[in-house]
């Protein structure tokens, strides 16, 4: 990964730089407050923040210094204002308790905010109950790792992200966890950036959201009970591999949503029990290979414009619907997927079946109709109907089938998924 | 009453058919762990099963079980007992035998294969509670369309078409009103409407604990809601309960007045 080299080297050299002097804050030392040390301290040093209660807010780090907590300091807002903000080159933040940051409807208040800012280091640290968690913009050359972001969040319009970057570039968002936000983690413009081994639960919007972001990668990361998993909207060449996305449960949820995608690629993903596995909307020229889906109401659902996608190699387990497409006209392809509902057989003994497999079912296109049918799902009478149209399809799209389903289950050997 | 339920039941279990049924569970689960090993997977592919066969063969071995057993109960009528007790202990035993089948055919395997201590247990316990209400419920219709009816044939079909009727036809209509009103607000509606035949009301209690996923998007969320909670579930058990009391009411009401 280039973006991780030059992010290293950066880490690297800011820890070289930071061979200044280190400067004591604890509530009985001279400096008992986090402003008086950073105005004494110059270029370089190391600030180190002593176990205690800090009662400051509007703290703006305009130099490059080392802000270093043992022992979880914790770094109080009282609701009134923003904690940090940075404003300038290679600064370090680490091991801090970030509070109570309060909610604002007039400006975007952070626990932690860099602003114009290159090479930062922002992490292990804590934030809890911060408007928005950790905010960037226009910085770069940065990473975000090992952060423990939570909060309370209620109504989307009165909450912020748990991280959240707006033009920003070659910016790594790592090992971080992160709960009850709008947004679990945010991007806004933000190009050549990583997102790995995080883990976004419980937020009451996106696990995490892409918006005009170009050229990225996400992996390794787990979204839970997100109100939606993912999404991915008007952005171009993100890579997706090998991240979970479960029980995202609702009526508009799903585990990733894909809006005006362009030439992405998704494999060794892992989507159980969502309401909706993969949402795609407008999205054209993107390549599903080796994930697997079980148990989740649609596993794909696939709207009206979406072209040239390619449905390749994926395990297909007990989902209530495998696929849902809304229109006759299809250049989408499956190909050599298994599917664990196809009951065909496979004479030559090639490992693939003989008969095609048509994932649109009849009872799919009568729920599109009417959504309270669903009170009908597996039924004798639903599984007659479904029957006759596969054996003469009327409704459902006939070109919607996979000429090649497997017969066993593709066993993917994936790394260790990290779990926090 | 208690001591002809006793015979009825033990005549039942020693016959043949109680046998086969068992038997047939028993092979019919087993083969399901075999070939797909998951103990959801196989309470899904059950669950079909029990929806259809349970009832039928329920209304089946209710006629049959009347009109056999036609003799013993016009020599238990000369007897001082009451007809009541008769008829609702005769129907008692038949239906428990039927449970009992049900509950050793489906339950051994799954404890062999360790449900206890696995978190699907709940969904194991709806699939046997719902079992064991359907054969309740068809085998006292059964054995109310016998009663009243003398002539076998009649009865047979009768009680077929009752099956029949609950199985199939009834949700072929509920699907055309569904699609016919679609432009009005349903849910209620499908809520309701799944409440007045036992199989759906069965269906729909194992789906809210298996298709979880699916019935949590738009609609799902009502129903959800309305029989997710306690009280929707407390309700649904209160009408399965309505089910089996109605046509056992029905039985003793006629039993009472028959002329034989």
């Amino acid at each position: 990964m280039r973006n991780t080299t030059i992010i290293a080297i950066l880490c690297l050299l800011s820890s070289f730089s930071a061979r200044g002097r280190t400067i004591t804050v604890c509530p009985s030392c001279t400096f008992s407050s986090i402003k008086q040390a950073i105005a004494a301290a110059a270029e370089g040093d190391v600030i180190l923040i002593k176990k205690g209660t800090y009662r400051e807010g509007n703290i703006t780090v305009d130099k490059p210094l080392t802000l270093r907590g043992e022992g979880y300091p914790i770094v109080d807002g009282q609701n009134q204002a923003e904690v940090l903000t940075i404003t300038a080159n290679n600064v370090v933040v680490e091991g801090l308790d970030v509070r109570n940051v309060g909610t604002s409807y007039l400006e975007d208040r952070a626990g932690i905010r860099a602003r114009r800012a290159r090479g930062f280091a922002i992490r292990n640290n804590r934030l809890d109950n911060t408007f928005f968690g950790i905010y960037l913009e226009k910085s770069s050359d940065g990473a975000i790792s090992g952060n423990h972001i939570t909060g309370k969040a209620v109504h989307e319009m009165s909450s912020g992200n748990a991280i959240h970057l707006w033009h920003c570039k070659n910016v790594l968002v790592e090992d971080n966890y992160l709960r009850g936000h709008r947004d679990g983690i945010y991007l806004e413009f933000v190009d050549s950036s990583s997102i790995r081994l995080n883990t976004a639960e419980d937020n009451i919007r996106y696990g995490l959201h892409f918006m005009f972001s170009n050229n990225d990668d996400y992996f390794h990361n787990t979204f839970r009970r997100n109100g939606a998993g993912v999404a991915v909207m008007f952005s171009r060449r993100i890579n997706m591999w090998e991240n979970t996305f479960e029980f995202n449960w609702g009526r508009a949820s799903y585990g990733l949503l894909l809006k005006e995608i362009y030439d992405a690629e998704i494999h060794d993903n892992t989507f159980r029990e969502n309401t909706i596995g993969i949402l795609v909307e407008g999205s054209t020229r993107l390549k599903y290979r080796n994930n697997e889906f079980s148990r989740n109401g649609w596993a794909v659902k696939i709207s009206g414009g979406c072209l040239d996608n390619e449905v390749e190699g994926n395990n297909f387990l007990n989902n209530t619907f495998d696929l849902s497409v809304n229109s006759t006209t299809n250049t989408n392809t499956f190909n050599g997927n298994y599917w664990s509902s196809y009951n065909g057989y496979d004479l030559n003994r090639d490992g693939r079946g003989d008969v095609p497999y048509r994932p649109v079912k009849l009872f799919n296109y009568v729920v599109n109709r009417t959504p309270e049918a669903m009170v009908l799902l597996r039924s004798l009478f639903i599984d007659l109907l479904n029957f006759s149209e596969k054996v003469s399809p009327v409704f459902t799209p006939a070109n919607v089938a996979d000429e090649q389903p497997l017969m066993r289950p593709l066993i993917f050997r994936r790394k260790a998924q990290h779990q926090k | 009453m208690l001591k002809i339920l006793k015979y009825s039941f033990f005549d039942l279990m020693r016959s043949r058919w109680a046998y086969i049924y068992t038997a047939f569970f028993l092979l019919f689960t087993l083969s399901l762990f075999w070939l797909s090993g998951g103990l959801s997977k196989v309470i899904i592919s059950l669950m079909n099963v029990i929806l259809v066969l349970a009832p039928l063969i329920a209304t089946m071995f209710g006629v049959m079980y009347y009109y056999n057993s036609r003799e013993f109960s016009e020599l238990l009528l000369s007897q001082p007992i009451r007809r009541t007790h008769i008829f609702l202990g005769q129907y008692l035993g038949l239906a428990l035998s039927l449970s009992a089948s049900l509950l050793l055919g489906v339950g051994l395997p799954f404890a062999l294969y360790g449900i206890f201590g696995s978190p699907e247990i709940w969904n194991f316990m709806m699939l046997l509670v719902v079992g064991i209400f359907l054969s309740f419920i068809f085998s006292a219709i059964a054995f109310f369309i016998a009663l009243r009816n003398e002539n076998r044939i009649k009865g047979f079909g009768l009680a077929i078409l009752v099956w029949l009727f609950f199985a199939v036809i009834y949700d072929g209509i509920f699907l055309l009103a569904l699609s016919l009103f679609s432009d009005y607000p349903l849910e209620n509606l499908a809520i309701g409407a799944s409440m007045f035949n036992p199989i759906d009301l069965s269906r729909v209690l194992i789906l809210l604990k298996l298709d979880i996923s699916a019935l949590m998007g738009y609609t799902g969320a009502v129903i959800q809601k309305f029989l997710g909670a306690a009280p929707g579930m407390v309700v649904s058990l209160a009408v399965l309960s309505a089910w089996v009391l109605l046509p056992a009411l029905g039985i003793r009401r006629l039993a009472a007045r028959k002329d034989f």
